[in-house]
């Protein structure tokens, strides 16, 4: 058996409630439960966090760099789903 | 053709201040750089902590052990952060190990200096720390993120670091005469390895040009040295202890100081291994990789038992 180091864990973690968990790194780990312990190890030695979520690191699904023009394209060329898009006659509030 | 093509839009991108990610197009030169440059920064962290830890039982009061203890775990934290970022350049952490416990990888020389008396300890945080942040700082800047983002995450935990050195240089230099002695002859000793640990001098550093391009590297190391002078020895100044250089002085035209001569064949002889601790310092990785193997082992033993008990 060759030494895997453990399998490859990514960290998410949430700084304050109410905001979003945010990636930070990753850790080696056996199991999720010793994952979340190395997180809060590496990544929260300094009251970095109060919530850490792991994922291994093989089930994320990526977009990929060189399709980044075409793939976030459809966005850009429909401005009407941006509020800035209609002009209101000054005078009407709260709109 | 499509390579040219790449290159330049890799270099524009740097050119224009953005970050390189992972799964973005690099000039295999760049990965192999990066990678060399990262795992030997990550190797620096894991080796460094063998010096310090080697106080740690003999520490003189329980707020000091305290400290070192998390020192030394924070240097844990950031070989892990390093060998992390290093990974997302498509090499795994087990080869970048093997290349460490089979000598093949370099660590920073100065952690094949011993740690003789507890002032070493406070000597260590101060300029070893010290010049440590001044090479980081400029690191944190670089061109590729996961490198940038442990950098600025580590240069904050760095600071730590350098201020508790100084203060323990500054209580032993005003205790005792004996504390004082012991104060002077570790930053006798750590004075010269520090200013060396910031790498050879630019007329013989090659190939700084590319990787300034690339912000691989983003300052001479002359200049770093320059600036971790100019700025530690203020500090020495104000605790009462004295440089080891009898040529130091401060240039008033320029700002800066100038020092004496380095003695370069001391550094190179340390970084080709003859250094007063290197087979010490691999000796005790080897030691501890070997006997750590079961239990990396037998918890994903543990593991593979686990999910298929819940399957």
């Amino acid at each position: 058996m060759t030494d895997t180091q453990w399998p490859v864990w990514e960290v998410f973690v949430q700084a304050n409630p109410g905001i979003p968990h945010k990636h930070v790194g990753n850790v080696h780990a056996a199991d999720a439960e010793m994952a979340i312990q190395n997180a809060r190890d590496v990544y929260t030695r300094r009251s970095e966090g109060i919530s850490i979520w792991v994922v291994p690191a093989n089930a994320i699904s990526a977009s990929s760099p060189e399709d980044q023009g075409s793939f976030f394209e459809p966005s850009n060329d429909k401005p009407y789903r941006h509020p800035t898009f209609y002009k209101i006659p000054e005078g009407v509030k709260y709109l | 053709m499509e390579d040219e093509k790449q290159l330049a839009a890799f270099e524009a991108k740097i050119a224009a201040g953005n970050k390189i990610e992972p799964k973005d197009w690099m000039p295999e030169a760049y990965r192999k750089q990066l990678i060399r440059m990262m795992s030997q920064h990550a190797h620096s962290e894991i080796v460094g902590m063998l010096p310090e830890g080697n106080w740690i039982t003999r520490a003189p009061n329980l707020r000091r052990k305290a400290i070192l203890l998390a020192k030394v775990q924070d240097e844990a934290g950031h070989g892990l952060y390093l060998y992390s970022a290093t990974e997302t350049l498509g090499v795994d952490r087990s080869e970048l190990l093997e290349q460490l416990h089979t000598g093949k990888a370099k660590y920073s020389s100065i952690f094949n200096y011993p740690t003789l008396t507890w002032a070493d300890i406070g000597a260590i945080g101060w300029l070893v720390d010290g010049a440590a942040i001044m090479n980081q700082t400029a690191l944190a800047r670089g061109s590729y993120g996961p490198y940038c983002r442990a950098m600025i995450r580590i240069c904050k935990e760095e600071s730590f670091h350098n201020r508790q050195g100084y203060e323990i240089m500054m209580h032993l230099a005003q205790g005792t005469p004996e504390q004082k002695a012991m104060a002077q002859d570790a930053l006798n000793r750590w004075w010269w390895p520090s200013i060396m640990m910031l790498g050879p001098s630019d007329d013989q550093s090659p190939n700084s040009e590319q990787l300034m391009r690339w912000k691989v590297k983003m300052e001479s190391n002359d200049a770093i040295r320059q600036r971790f002078i100019d700025r530690t020895v203020p500090q020495a100044d104000f605790i009462g202890l004295s440089i080891p250089d009898k040529d130091l002085k401060f240039d008033e035209k320029t700002g800066h100081y100038t020092h004496g001569p380095i003695n370069w064949d001391e550094f190179f002889e340390v970084i080709k291994g003859n250094g007063p601790c290197n087979a010490k310092r691999l000796k005790a990785r080897n030691d501890a990789d070997k006997k750590g193997r079961w239990v990396r082992d037998a918890a994903l033993a543990y593991a593979e038992k686990k999910k298929l008990k819940a399957a």
